[in-house]
């Protein structure tokens, strides 16, 4: 399971910011062209998340989708797959997001 | 703090009583936050972390690749499903440059250990045994280059564990990314693994030698790759057989140190 060693840094993440406290839930985002499939992050949390502070938390998971920048025309889009075309036909983009793991906030008790 | 070099990261805040940014109290009562927080007196807060889940990986990177540059030495991470050819081309790399100015880092998850297949050409190379573990990370590259200790001037090919899917999330602090792939393994590689595909700096498209054999759709693959990486490098090679090698080989000569190759921005 790939997104094993993603979950355990997450875990270990929070423990080291939230000290003692009890984790009630987390705030996750995981960018759409993340490559880390956030059911396999649920899957593995309780196996990470044992015997810590998070043991029992629940996951709340947004997956925002990306935004390209054609660097022909200039526009800014919406991307929703790894095949990153621009409407204007050109695949020559810059990504500007959607690629993003992070933990945007947590629930203390 | 960074327990390597001092530097901040990004990890600094506990909760310990003190102020905390974006501590945000939701319920509507006045208390003292001292030690009660710890013990937990029965209501939640919530706690704005804004935290990127690789940034230690990714620090740490950066550490590696500080040093190496330090060192004028140049780090490609070579990937792939398990079995495209990765040790074999490193093997034939070596004897077809020479072990002075290469040494490789080994990753694998169990023995037999592909490194035993390296160090027999009198190369300087080092095993990570992985275990249960599916990718390298940046701390791992650290310990492996302390025992490697590679001469400066030098080329440090670095053989992933054998996946498509995590390796690519995990900066090691290399220079350039070469992705391995084998023909049997089918033209829709790219689509199916497209993080892994995107980050390539070169795609090498092992045992073409098989080709013959196969209905390898080089049109579809080339489409395919393209989608995802317009501006990737790509050579046909055959590990066994020694076809397209020389490419490689030019190629590595390109991103050498003393070939000056701009350090990858990562
Ligand atoms: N026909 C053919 N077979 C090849 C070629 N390159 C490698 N092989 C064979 O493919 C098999 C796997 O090769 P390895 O070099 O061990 O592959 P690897 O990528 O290091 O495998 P892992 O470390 O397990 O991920 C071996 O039997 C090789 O002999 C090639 O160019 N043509
Ligand atoms: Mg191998
Ligand atoms: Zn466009
Ligand atoms: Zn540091
Ligand atoms: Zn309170
Ligand atoms: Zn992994």
């Amino acid at each position: 399971m790939h997104e094993l060693a993603i979950t355990e840094s997450i875990v270990a993440g929070v423990a080291e910011r939230t000290g003692p406290a009890r984790v009630r839930s987390l705030q996750l985002e995981i960018g759409l062209l993340s490559g880390v499939v956030p059911d396999a992050v649920r899957f593995c949390f309780d196996l990470a998340a044992e015997g810590t502070t998070l043991a029992g938390a629940r996951l709340d998971i947004d997956e925002p989708e990306g935004q390209g920048k054609c660097l022909t025309c200039e526009e800014v889009f919406t991307v929703r797959t790894w095949a990153v075309i621009c409407p204007c036909g050109s695949s020559d983009v810059d990504l500007l997001s959607g690629t993003q793991l992070r933990v945007r906030s947590v629930e203390v008790m | 703090m960074c327990a390597t070099c001092g530097c901040s990261d990004d990890t600094g805040t506990r909760i310990d009583g003190v102020a905390v940014p974006g501590h945000d109290h939701s319920h509507g009562h006045e208390h003292s936050h001292g030690q009660d927080h710890a013990r937990g007196h029965g209501h939640t807060h919530t706690v704005e972390l804004e935290q990127d889940v690789l940034a230690k990986n990714d620090h740490l990177a950066g550490h590696n690749r500080a040093w190496l540059d330090q060192n004028t030495i140049r780090a490609v991470n070579i990937m792939s499903s398990p079995g495209s050819g990765k040790t074999t081309l490193l093997e034939r790399t070596i004897t077809g440059l020479g072990a002075e100015g290469v040494s490789v880092v080994e990753g694998d998850q169990e023995p037999p250990f592909d490194a035993d297949r390296i160090r027999a050409p009198g190369c300087r190379a080092v095993q990570i045994n992985t275990g249960a573990g599916c990718h390298l990370d940046a701390q791992m590259l650290s310990d492996a280059l302390r025992s490697l200790d590679p001469p400066r001037g030098s080329v440090v090919l670095i053989e992933n564990v054998g996946n498509l899917v995590c390796p690519a999330l995990f900066d090691l602090g290399e220079h350039a990314r070469v992705v391995v792939m084998s023909v049997p393994e089918g033209e829709d590689k790219p689509i199916k693994y497209p993080h892994m595909f995107r980050g390539a700096d070169l795609v090498l498209l092992n045992k073409v030698d098989l080709l013959p054999h196969l209905d390898f759709d080089m049109d579809r693959f080339l489409e395919h790759l393209r989608r995802v990486n317009p501006g990737a490098a790509l050579h046909p090679v055959s590990a066994t057989r020694g076809e397209g090698l020389q490419e490689w080989y030019a190629w590595l000569g390109a991103h050498s140190p003393s070939a000056g190759t701009p350090v990858r921005a990562r």
